[in-house]
């Protein structure tokens, strides 16, 4: 069930550089799922529409939720000042979500680059319940070493980093550390940059190998009303009947052989 | 206290209605709306087959608005009538199709379809979104080319006709004098405004069309300055909409002749702006002992 209310957040600090990391108490983390995501709406009336920002984690007792985003422009920069006991509207939980059950028994690689990271968090948490702890391999790729989020990711999983100036683990990208840690997987998982995800996409389809990729995109609504949000798929699409399926609500994760990224 | 509104003998119980594209077929809304206290949905555009839209990104965000340029995709009649019509027929609300075509004859066959299905109140066409090349505006902007659409869908529509005017044009009352003239049974305006968005530090068009229609509160003085001067030219009632935001915005349209108003991009910001519209204007008409809203359709005082 979405609902839109005003939450409260509980906690906010700056993770690295412009990066922020909140904690909001609202009762869709009862039911969120990894990969789903929340619309936040700036109460700066000038900004109107919401910002689409994905779940990291969910609070155990099922009362929290946490967010990790980056500053991009105005909204943004108005969540970054928000004070525990203040209120936040938000609209949740929205998209479908990570597959978990996909990975049952697998050896799986979640793959990660700068704000795509956060998600992963809560679908390494959530795919312990699923498969072997040892075989949840993640990779995440970042700047430099201003790694956020890493000792909450070497927690659930394997933990392999790759940064662009190569001060942390191994130098370039993920898919640098996938080679350069010979990582081999039965399945992945992935969110991050267009690049990254063009890359991801040419390497599962060579190697035969299921990925699950979440996208992004510029949204209106974030209900699959607007058909701002859409990906050109390879199938007829459910609302449409064209080839354009809405992030929003058919994604944001689609199976990355499915859509022509 | 009685908010019900007429339009071409079509009695809606309360003036307020979803701007066409901002609301789908209501499926979507339905979580955050109860659809039976809408005074109607107006559905996304319907054209004959379906349409794949624009390529992206199609939406972006300007101070006070939004810029989009979706393309009009749409699953197209068949579907509709298949999936979109039976849903909204659950619904103690009336149902305005919008329907889009790229020529006449686009445009004739889904009002032809659409003529025989008594759930469907009244047809709103579309000669004015911005965003796709061929049809749609281009039979918009010049009162000829707007009248000989309007006479064409008259002749083969069974429900009464909206036109829906662009604010594109430098003489909305010409635009409104040609669709009256042309057997129009009302008008809806304002559709959105051609808008552009440059992202200086990508050196790029916001949007992949490069143009888009600009909507949200950012447009309301145009937008009620327009059905003021549509209003003033013809006879017709007029659906007034652009940025709609609360229920005092909604009375301005009305005051300068509405006889119902659409809430379009605040949709987006408020799922239940709708609702909270339709409250505002009962709680106005409370405060101002107005016992029948029609008295209140272009009251405004010089």
């Amino acid at each position: 069930m979405k609902k839109k209310q005003t939450a409260v957040v509980v906690s906010q600090r700056e993770a690295a550089s412009r990066i922020y990391d909140m904690w909001i108490e609202t009762d869709l983390a009862e039911q969120a799922r990894p990969g789903q995501f929340l619309c936040i709406y700036p109460r700066d009336k000038s900004t109107l529409l919401p910002r689409p920002i994905s779940i990291c984690e969910v609070r155990e007792d099922g009362k929290a939720l946490r967010i990790v985003y980056r500053i991009a422009g105005q909204g943004t920069a108005e969540f970054s000042g928000y004070m525990p006991g203040d209120g936040i509207q938000i609209l949740g939980s929205l998209g479908n979500g990570f597959p978990v059950d996909a990975a049952r028994g697998k050896k799986v690689l979640l793959m990660g680059g700068g704000i795509g990271i956060p998600p992963l968090l809560q679908l390494a948490k959530t795919l312990g319940g699923v498969t072997d702890q040892d075989n949840i391999r993640i990779v995440v790729g970042y700047r430099d070493a201003q790694t956020f989020l890493k000792e909450d990711l070497e927690r659930y999983g394997h933990l392999y980093i790759a940064t662009e100036d190569g001060s942390v683990g191994s130098k370039g990208n993920v898919m640098n550390a996938v080679e350069d840690n010979g990582l081999d997987t039965e399945l992945i998982y992935a969110c991050g940059p267009m690049p990254m995800l063009r890359a991801i996409k040419r390497y599962s389809e060579e190697k035969g190998i299921k990925a699950y990729i979440s996208l992004e995109e510029h949204m209106a609504c974030g209900v699959g009303a607007c058909l701002g949000c859409v990906v050109k798929t390879k199938k007829v699409d459910s609302h449409s009947h064209v080839h354009n399926a809405r992030i929003c609500t058919d994604g944001p994760v689609f199976e990355a052989e499915e859509v022509e990224i | 206290m009685n908010t019900q509104t007429t339009i071409a003998g079509v009695t809606f119980k309360n003036p307020v209605m979803t701007a066409s594209g901002t609301f789908g077929s209501g499926m979507e809304y339905s979580e955050f709306v109860d659809l039976n206290r809408l005074g109607a949905v107006v559905t996304k555009g319907v054209a004959s087959v379906p349409w794949q839209g624009n390529p992206t990104p199609r939406v972006a965000e300007v101070y006070g608005g939004m810029l989009n340029a979706i393309g009009l995709q749409n699953p197209g009649i068949d579907v509709f009538m298949e999936r979109d019509i039976p849903f909204l027929k659950q619904f103690d609300t009336k149902v305005i199709v919008n329907v889009c075509g790229k020529t006449v004859e686009d445009y004739v066959e889904v009002v032809e379809r659409l003529g025989d299905e008594p759930a469907v109140s009244m047809l709103e066409i579309n000669v004015s979104c911005p965003n796709v090349k061929e049809g749609a505006i281009a039979f918009g902007q010049k009162a000829d080319a707007l009248s000989h659409i309007t006479q064409e869908i008259k002749r083969h529509a069974r429900q009464p006709v909206i036109m829906k005017l662009s604010p594109n044009v430098t003489d909305i009352g010409e635009m409104a004098r040609a669709a009256e003239a042309a057997g129009a049974d009302a008008l809806s305006l304002i559709n959105t405004l051609t808008g552009m968005k440059i992202d200086i530090h990508r050196r790029k068009f916001a949007l992949a069309n490069k143009t888009g229609g600009l909507s949200g509160p950012a447009i309301k003085p145009v937008a009620v300055r327009m059905v003021y001067q549509a209003a003033q030219a013809v006879k017709i009632p007029i659906i007034g909409m652009g940025g709609i935001a609360s229920a005092e915005d909604a009375m301005e349209f009305i005051l300068a002749g509405a006889s119902a108003v659409s809430i379009g991009a605040m949709n987006f910001v408020n799922p239940c702006t709708t609702l909270e519209v339709i409250k505002g204007i009962e709680d106005y008409m409370e405060q101002y002992h107005v016992e029948n809203l029609t008295e209140l359709i272009g009251a405004v005082e010089a």
